[in-house]
């Protein structure tokens, strides 16, 4: 309906069903966003590198090469958002796509609206923040460089992770819970599915921390949530 | 207190007989074949001693009589009245002491009968060294008038001149004598010891006793081998047992031979590989059952989004559309939300049956939860005009779960008290203390009879068949529920009475995999008119 012709993003939709993929293009088309469909998962990477996406849905069930694996080697080349979909909501697989790198999920059947606002959440950090410098412990955040260094060696963090630090960074005498976070970081409050904190902040500490098995950055409080560390 | 140490020994030594067969089968043979040996012990030696005696006791009356009948001989053979009396006393008392002292006899001479002297008294001869109180008092009187040969056992005292006294048993036998010198009767003792016969019972004694001893020992060993025999065998299949229940399904007894053990191995062997088999079949079925609900689940559910983005796209569009093509988007929007709500259930719960549930466990605030499900239910709430209050203490109240499981039960609960509420208010109460927390969601609605409250967590089952479904749930809620409760080793438990309500009641431990003893929260309300008619359900 409200087809604008200069695209708010590039979304490239990795998915076998062909219903389904031309049910998703129309909805993307329709909130303003272009895309490409990709329906095959060794196919997948050369799409990624031919259409240059700003977002990635993928199914995580393709032929040719599984989802997961998918996953991991985008997530090699580049940080670019990827939301997987999938059919699955038992535990074990939610954990494994996230923590082979993927930044957030939903669930089939899912609502367009939902999936809609979860992609605009991932995709509107091209809305630039003013300048601003944070440290946290000894790690400096530049804002508005999306960079993270330690003594002047830049520690790589995926947008998903960056936004993470930067949250809890901002205010170091918060403590979040998970659900804030979903809110803030992830964008959307219904749903809460904590696992999807979990595993980003066991991912994000296991870059960011001299010993992630005792964190000092990102210090969890018992039944509450996480804060930033003092150092 | 300070007596435990010993009672603990007690108890252990207690303990042991209870529970070793061996123990107790050595014992009670040992202690049987006690008795039997001491008997026949017994038997033995006073047969033997009898028999010694009787021999010993003829051969010293036919050794005596023979003596007496000599010295009758040797004074009938003397000239007799021209003689003294002392020197005929010394002619037939010195032949019979010198023999005794190579025979091994002491000889006592006294008399005359009838004088009423005793032994003591001047005029008694006896072998040197002896001690004349050996001949025995009974003995002594027998001869005080004219008697035949007596015989009696005693104790015979021999003293070296001025040393000690030497004691021993022995036999003293008497024999009167007529002397011619004066015509008196005199009675000669003769005094055999019995020293050769005791020290041979002594002896059979030891060898009886070391016989005995040694016989106990071979009995203990023998049935201490015998019952090993037979209990090691059946500890191997106890310990066998112990292991298949304990989940290793591939242990199995060894065999060997052919008796009864080896067949009861056999056979023992038989049921495992029988239970084996019948396992795996389930474990299988499960896995079959679980890959299927895996695979229906992904299956529908691609379509399904399909249709479902399709319906939401004609959803938003319906403006444009004419009154019943409108009426028909909106209709195919709601009831495609029924119908995800009823798959994705009915997914769960075939889930909970495939025993494919798995929780992830963290530290979950009971409060944090009351209170994101009241705002979540916010709408339903003020849809019905109803007002839901949470009771909570001012601290945590952590228990280890699956909070998106405890979630959703709380949620399930709420909604369903909204529901049944009837616009008078829900009550939300957290407590918690060091083993368990809990959450009670209390409503003043329609009630439930004390029948239904086990029937609510049935699938699929209505309090009225014939009311409205109001809120669209699917009837699965409460099972789910439930699951969910028993997933975290936690209690649903529902109360109710018609007219004045209902409470439903979600305990968890503290620790996951803790066990429930009570929960802090009564399962019958205290606002509640009576506190008997309740039913607890786990």
């Amino acid at each position: 309906m409200n087809v604008d012709l200069a695209p708010k993003g590039r979304v490239l939709v990795v998915d076998d069903d062909p219903s389904l993929a031309e049910m998703l293009a129309i909805v993307l088309r329709q909130e303003g966003f272009e895309s490409r469909v990709c329906a095959r998962g060794d196919l997948a990477l050369s799409a990624f590198r031919e259409f240059q996406p700003d977002l990635v849905l993928l199914d995580l069930m393709l032929p040719g090469k599984d989802g997961i694996d998918v996953c991991k080697e985008i997530r090699e080349e580049s940080g670019v958002p990827i939301v997987m979909l999938t059919a699955k909501s038992d535990t074990v697989d939610v954990v494994v796509g996230l923590e082979s790198g993927a930044d957030d999920y939903v669930v089939k059947p899912f609502k367009p609206k939902e999936l809609v606002a979860r992609i605009r959440a991932r995709v509107r950090r091209l809305d630039e923040p003013a300048h601003e410098s944070l440290t946290v412990a000894d790690l400096v955040i530049d804002v508005a460089g999306h960079a993270v260094t330690r003594n002047g060696t830049p520690v790589n963090l995926t947008p998903l992770e960056f936004d993470l630090l930067l949250c809890l960074a901002r205010k170091p005498w918060q403590v979040f819970t998970r659900e804030v976070l979903l809110e803030q970081v992830w964008g959307y409050r219904h749903s809460a599915d904590t696992r999807l904190v979990n595993v980003h902040v066991q991912r994000l500490r296991s870059k960011v921390e001299h010993d992630p098995e005792n964190p000092e950055i990102i210090v969890t409080v018992r039944g509450v949530g996480y804060k930033a560390g003092t150092g | 207190m300070a007596d435990s140490p010993r009672y603990a020994g007690l108890r252990r030594a207690l303990t042991f007989w209870r529970r070793s067969i061996q123990a107790r089968v050595v014992v009670t043979t040992l202690v049987l074949s006690a008795v039997v040996i001491s008997a026949v012990g017994w038997l033995l030696l006073r047969q033997t001693r009898d028999g010694l005696l009787d021999n010993r006791v003829d051969a010293v009356l036919a050794e005596s009589a023979s003596e007496t009948l000599a010295a009758n001989t040797r004074l009938t053979q003397t000239p007799g009245t021209d003689t003294d009396v002392g020197s005929q006393l010394d002619d037939l008392f010195d032949p019979i002491k010198e023999r005794g002292a190579v025979r091994g006899f002491e000889v006592v001479l006294a008399g005359p009968v009838g004088s009423g002297k005793p032994l003591t008294a001047g005029g008694t001869r006896s072998t040197p060294g002896l001690a004349v109180a050996s001949v025995p008092e009974a003995l002594r009187q027998h001869f005080d008038v004219v008697a035949d040969p007596a015989w009696s056992y005693t104790t015979i005292q021999v003293g070296a001149a001025g040393g000690d006294v030497q004691q021993g048993p022995g036999i003293a036998v008497g024999s009167q004598i007529n002397l011619k010198a004066d015509g008196e009767t005199y009675v000669l003792y003769y005094l055999f010891s019995l020293d050769e016969e005791n020290q041979t019972l002594s002896l059979v004694n030891r060898a009886l006793l070391t016989a005995g001893a040694l016989l106990l020992v071979l009995v203990a060993a023998l049935t201490g081998i015998v019952t090993r025999q037979v209990v090691t065998p059946i500890r191997l299949a106890r310990r066998v047992a112990e292991r298949l229940a304990a989940g290793e399904l591939q242990e199995r007894v060894r065999v060997s031979g052919e008796d009864d053990l080896a067949r009861l191995a056999t056979s023992f062997n038989q049921m495992a590989s029988s239970l084996q088999r019948q396992i795996r079949q389930l474990e299988d079925l499960s896995r079959v059952q679980r890959r299927f609900v895996s695979d229906v689940s992904h299956e529908l559910r691609t379509p399904l989004t399909t249709v479902r983005m399709a319906g939401d796209v004609l959803y938003d569009a319906r403006p444009d559309f004419d009154a019943s093509t409108r009426r028909a988007a909106e209709l195919l929007h709601h009831e495609l939300d029924r119908f995800e709500t009823l798959l994705s259930d009915l997914l769960e719960i075939s889930r909970f049956d495939a025993g494919a549930a798995q929780l992830d466990i963290d530290d979950v605030n009971l409060v944090d939860v009351a209170r994101r499900v009241v705002d979540m239910t916010r709408p339903l709430a003020e849809q019905r005009g109803v007002q839901v209050l949470i009771q909570a203490p001012g601290r945590l109240c952590l228990a280890e779960a699956d909070v998106r499981r405890v979630e959703r039960v709380v949620r399930n609960l709420v909604t369903n008290a909204i529901d049944h509420a009837e616009s008078r208010g829900v009550l939300l109460q957290v407590v918690c203390d060091d083993h368990a927390s809990a959450i009670a969601v209390r409503d003043y609605g329609v009630g439930l009879t004390s029948g239904e409250t086990a029937l609510v967590f049935n699938r699929f089952w209505r309090a009225d068949p014939a009311r409205a479904r109001t809120s669209g749930g699917t009837g699965l809620g409460l099972s789910i529920s439930l699951e969910d409760a028993r997933l975290h080793g936690g209690w649903l438990q529902a109360w109710g009475r018609p007219g004045e309500g209902a409470q439903f009641r979600l305990t968890l431990p503290r620790r996951a995999g803790g066990r429930l003893r009570q929960s802090p929260i009564p399962l019958v309300p205290l606002d509640s008119m009576d506190s008997l008619d309740s039913q607890e359900l786990v």
